[in-house]
């Protein structure tokens, strides 16, 4: 096509020949569908859409977002109260969690439904459970970062649900937590999963998918050959496209109403030594946590290894077991009635648990107040944090007056010029802070009067003080901890 | 849609129909682009835009103790600088003097030239900056060293007799007065 009489204009014709984009597009584009373009196949491309949003609002909220459990709160919130268009891309990000597991179940329900795992497909659905997975320790570990109240108290409860697996679980919650108990290394760990680890496997997954889907090719309609199609097919450009990208437009509009309408809401600020609290999971964990209530004590290794291990193992090996090419649901009616008492199960375990939430009026009532602190927080004007360097400050100023004068002297001599406000330390100059440790208070005085060498050379005058001021100086210089 | 049996019989089928599409998918990614990159940027911005540290007027001391003010006299202001979501809090030292009329002035104690607090030497009726020696007037005027301007007066009001001050920093080195946000 692109021999003769080549209708590209000279740069795309310039770009081909270099980068082969066009076979490589013409490759992508025109992949056949048996049976043609239909509503029921635009999960997957949904699924990748929601996937790079996430990235994308994903990325700007890590400009103003700091992984610590010092900060996290305190970022959040500003991002959720403060910046411009904070609060909305924040929301499109956590919306966008419910969405693609949503999604996610609609297109496992879709390739379920439509037999698309049968015909030399293993390997596309192996890389889909793992995604499904991932999907999850996203969700997981994202729930963490805000570190509010729900956040901490869910985290807290989720890993120690993952401590009653035998033999490993207890490993596996430290190494989640950084030690026994939940802070601000667990925070680092969380962020470092969000946003880097599971990230790349997720990468690497949907490639081995979407070329394993590509090499497979699409399974069609219910009645059509896995293995070799019959129908005529159409190209996947434009219609299946056109479809997809409507169905990603609303997608967005969706998730950028309620974004607008419904902002998602920050709670108050972790609080460890609350024993009220009652830590509910996002929705779609509600089911599993309702599960695990009644697993407890001598049943908990059926309940919480073997049950979940053959759930897994039965939907992993799916197309190892179903070997059959029979792809119409209504022809399969075993592996049809498993999975949907399975989606069933799962989604009376939610009502039920909604249910208990609701008719037990202990339970009514701290959930509604822990609403009411949520609200009254979000009410609340953002309150910048204090800086470690003030906080010095006050605490120096009430403890000795000597100091407190010294510090007056400090600022007054330009010494913070150099050494930093509260002596932190600057280019110019080292750190003050933890210099009494260093020299007691005659070498102090001696180095200020009489300065090494080293320190001349690098600038350091010699002060001209009273005695009593040099007194002060140097109970304030001690006083830097 | 009629079934075809090859991409490129169906290129060449309806061309018209085909580039409509492409018309129609190129407005769905213009929108959905539209849509995220908005906030997006607005949400970038903000710091750039929004005025981070806002003007505050801090306290002096109370106007009678300076009406017999013979000689400038150090007070300590307490400013709060915004920092993005954080806060320091802390003290920056102002000259209260006189100017030639007689009317109650601040200066910032911060030397014109690179910084450093400038300290009023009674003996020698001027400032003199212990860091590389620039000298000014009791009312801040430069007198001389490498200083490019004279000290910095502060906006200032009294306030139920209280002297207030708005405390800023400005660019060194340079000949005028400039504000550092």
């Amino acid at each position: 096509m692109a021999d003769s009489a080549d209708p590209r204009s000279g740069f795309r014709a310039w770009l081909d020949h270099r980068t082969g984009i066009d076979s490589l597009l013409r490759h992508a584009l025109d992949e056949p569908i048996p049976g043609g373009a239909k509503i029921a196949y635009v999960f997957g491309s949904g699924l990748l859409f929601l996937f790079l949003s996430q990235i994308v609002t994903g990325v700007f909220l890590a400009m103003y977002y700091v992984p610590s459990a010092d900060h996290a709160h305190t970022t959040v919130a500003y991002i959720t109260k403060e910046v411009t268009g904070g609060s909305f891309l924040r929301s499109i990000h956590a919306y966008g969690s419910s969405a693609i597991i949503i999604v996610l179940l609609l297109h496992i329900i879709q390739t379920f439904m439509y037999g698309s795992y049968k015909g030399r497909r293993e390997l596309v659905w192996i890389a889909g459970c793992v995604l499904l997975t991932l999907m999850l320790g996203m969700a997981f570990t994202g729930y963490l970062l805000p570190w509010d109240q729900k956040a901490y108290f869910a985290t807290t409860v989720g890993t120690n649900i993952l401590s009653e697996i035998p033999w490993v679980g207890n490993g596996i919650k430290e190494l989640l937590r950084g030690g026994t108990q939940m802070g601000t290394l667990t925070v680092s760990r969380f962020f470092m999963l969000h946003v880097f680890l599971i990230p790349a496997f997720i990468f690497v997954f949907v490639a081995m998918h979407v070329y394993s889907f590509r090499k497979a090719g699409a399974a069609g309609p219910v009645t059509e050959d896995p293995i070799v199609p019959k129908l005529p097919s159409e190209p996947f450009y434009p219609k299946q496209l056109v479809m997809d990208m409507g169905f990603a437009v609303l997608i967005i509009v969706l998730l950028g109403f309620l974004a607008y309408l419904w902002p998602t809401e920050l709670g108050p600020k972790s609080d460890p030594s609350d024993t009220q609290f009652l830590p509910r999971p996002e929705w779609y964990y509600v089911p599993i946590f309702q599960y695990l209530k009644y697993w407890q004590g001598s049943t908990a290794l059926l309940g919480i290894l073997v049950i979940p291990g053959i759930v897994g193992l039965l939907l992993v090996g799916l197309p190892f077991f179903d070997r059959s090419m029979e792809r119409r649901p209504w022809k399969r009616p075993i592996s049809v009635g498993i999975f949907t008492a399975v989606l069933l199960g799962l989604a009376a375990l939610g009502v039920i648990s909604h249910r208990e939430d609701t008719r037990n009026p202990g339970v009514a009532a701290q959930l509604h107040a822990q609403r009411e602190a949520t609200r009254a927080f979000m009410s609340a004007k953002f309150e910048p944090e204090l800086s470690g360097g003030s906080l010095a400050a006050e605490n120096k100023a009430l403890a000795n007056p000597d100091a407190a004068k010294g510090k007056e002297i400090f600022e007054a001599q330009s010494c913070n010029a150099c050494h930093g406000d509260n002596g932190v330390g600057t280019a110019a100059a080292p750190k003050l802070i933890g210099i009494g440790a260093k020299y007691d208070a005659a070498k102090l005085q001696s180095l200020l009067l009489h300065p090494t060498a080293k320190m001349t050379a690098g600038g350091m005058p010699t002060p001209d003080l009273k005695d009593d001021e040099m007194k002060q100086l140097i109970a304030y210089l001690q006083s830097l901890k | 849609m009629p079934p075809v049996e090859s991409v490129t019989q169906k290129q060449s089928a309806d061309p018209s129909r085909r580039s409509f599409l492409a018309g129609l998918l190129a407005a769905g990614g213009a929108a959905v682009g539209a849509l995220l990159a908005v906030p997006l940027v607005r949400f970038a911005l903000y710091p750039v835009l929004a005025r981070t540290t806002e003007k505050s007027w801090s306290d002096v001391g109370k106007v009678d103790e300076f009406q017999s003010l013979t000689a400038p006299v150090q007070k300590l202001v307490t400013i709060e600088q915004r920092d993005g979501w954080r806060k320091t809090i802390k003290q920056q030292p102002v000259y209260v003097t006189k100017d030639s009329q007689g009317a109650l002035i601040v200066i910032s104690a911060v030397c014109t030239h690179l910084g450093c607090s400038v300290r009023w030497i009674g003996e020698q009726n001027k400032f003199v900056c212990p860091c590389h020696g620039g000298m000014f007037s009791a009312e801040g005027k430069l007198l001389g060293g490498p200083p490019p301007r004279s000290l910095d007066q502060l906006e200032t009001k009294v306030e139920d007799g209280t002297l207030k001050t708005q405390y800023q920093f400005f660019r060194p080195l340079i000949h005028t007065k400039e504000e550092l946000a």
